[in-house]
């Protein structure tokens, strides 16, 4: 959500603030969540791991970085190129946010593969993390919209969210390995 | 029988004075209505704020009479080029501004752009709005014409940025690089004009986003009502530019533009806090600052 927020800022300067551009943000958002939530709850059934997961978060990480450094290049190519500010809003929403958000889109379903331990308890570990991913959309909006975008720089805020989701990465990594030791430690 | 006969005449005084609501209007940004009383026709947005904050009236009885101070205001901008061939004005409202340079200027091609489809029909329908080869509408966000207007290296005389209002700023219309992008809009020597607003964190931060564009600013404040314009140039100076004419302060007297009391109001006193930040597309909390 807070990427999403800050999506609405970073196209401001070239397709405005109509309630097209907002139309096109929300598009892509839904699009590319709804192909990370099918492509994580498939590769969630190929030997899962947290070191998968750790590398789920960091490649959504690094997929932000584009976003940060060639926007403006992007944006200026897709406005030369497509004058109607719907498609142009659109076509700069895609190549901005899609790559990135499907990525993080992929983190919920494998979250469900990891924590279900039976067959059970699944609907309580996917109500779980409905909460927590849900609940972290309202504090991360909340507190983009009325607090950072005053603190800080559009950028300065996204190379943040770019921080939380590679050392949340690292952290799952340093776990992962941790586990595979003690096991052999046993063995 | 004394005082209800008084509490009559109080109550036929209110009935005058109140506006009546001509005509309601959802559009994509807001609620628009138009309300009429015996003197005037308005244009207002619906917002929860008590105050009424009207974006556009027009004088029945005298449709040439500029009703609000702040449009009479821009228009001594004409003391600084009397003659401009191309204006570009961003914020239609009820069209008056167009409609006064038709008026005062039959030759000069005036372009007045504006995002919302429903005010530039309403301007249209209620406020004598009128297009033709010269007086043209551009429905779209200021932004995007100017960087359009940028690629097809279009060139004006004069802009007037006219977008904001006391309780909603767009954030991309007020940075360094819109305001950048509109000066190299502008002539040689060409003026820039914006209706703004004191009494806020806001002012510091605004007057510091227009002095890093402009360098040289000048600032016109009203005396009774909230509103600044300021203005700046893409020339060396503002030095002695405001030049007050006898035929052109004769010119804008129907309007009701009184050149001889505006013109020594124009000052270049720097009254804000200058070590603030300017306002940039990466930085531009304009709607939190101005609460």
């Amino acid at each position: 959500m807070c990427f999403e927020l800050l999506g609405g800022r970073l196209l401001a300067p070239y397709f405005g603030s109509s309630v097209y551009v907002w139309g096109s943000i929300i598009t892509i958002f839904m699009l590319a969540l709804s192909i990370g939530y099918l492509v994580g709850g498939k590769y969630s059934l190929f030997r899962p791991s947290i070191f998968k997961y750790g590398i789920i978060f960091i490649s959504s990480a690094i997929s932000i970085i584009p976003t940060i450094l060639f926007s403006e290049v992007i944006m200026e190519w897709v406005f030369s190129l497509v004058e109607d500010p719907r498609y142009g809003s659109l076509l700069a929403s895609t190549m901005l946010f899609m790559v990135p958000t499907a990525i993080m889109g992929m983190i919920a379903p494998y979250s469900i593969r990891i924590l279900t331990e039976s067959k059970d308890s699944s609907g309580q570990t996917a109500g779980f993390l409905y909460f927590v991913s849900t609940l972290g959309s309202a504090i991360g909006t909340i507190f983009t919209s009325f607090y950072l975008v005053l603190w800080l720089e559009i950028n300065q805020i996204l190379w943040l969210t770019f921080w939380i989701m590679f050392s949340a990465g690292v952290f799952a990594l340093i776990l992962s390995f941790r586990q595979t030791n003690s096991l052999v430690d046993a063995s | 029988m004394r005082t209800m006969f008084h509490l009559c005449l109080i109550l036929i005084g209110i009935n005058s004075v109140a506006a009546k609501t001509l005509h309601k209007e959802r559009s994509i940004y807001r609620n628009i209505v138009i309300t009429q009383n015996s003197q005037k026709r308005c244009m207002r947005f619906e917002t929860r704020r008590k105050a009424v904050s009207n974006q556009a009236c027009i004088d029945l009885d005298d449709k040439q009479r500029l009703v609000f101070e702040y449009t009479r205001s821009i228009l001594s901008g004409l003391a600084f080029n009397q003659n401009p061939k191309r204006i570009l004005i961003i914020g239609l409202g009820g069209g008056s501004l167009p409609m006064a340079f038709s008026s005062l200027l039959p030759s000069t091609e005036v372009v007045s752009v504006e995002i919302d489809p429903a005010v530039a029909k309403l301007a249209k329908e209620y406020f004598s709005y009128q297009e033709s080869d010269l007086i043209k509408t551009a429905v779209v966000d200021g932004r995007v014409y100017v960087k359009r207007a940028l690629i097809k290296q279009q060139k004006f005389d004069w802009v007037i940025l006219d977008a904001f209002n006391g309780d909603y700023i767009p954030e991309h219309l007020l940075t360094v690089e819109f305001l950048s992008e509109v000066k190299q809009l502008l002539n040689k020597g060409g003026l820039l004009t914006a209706n703004t607003f004191n009494g806020s964190r806001l002012y510091d931060y605004e007057s510091v986003t227009y002095q890093k564009v402009f360098d040289e600013i000048r600032i016109m404040k009203s005396p009774t009502k909230g509103n600044r314009i300021i203005f700046g140039c893409n020339c060396d100076t503002m030095d002695q530019k405001f030049v007050l004419d006898e035929s052109l302060a004769k010119k804008l007297f129907p309007l009701g533009v009184d050149l001889q009391e505006l013109l020594p109001r124009i000052n270049d006193e720097i009254d804000w806090d200058t070590a603030v930040p300017p306002l940039t597309d990466q930085f531009s909390p304009a709607n939190l600052l101005n609460q």
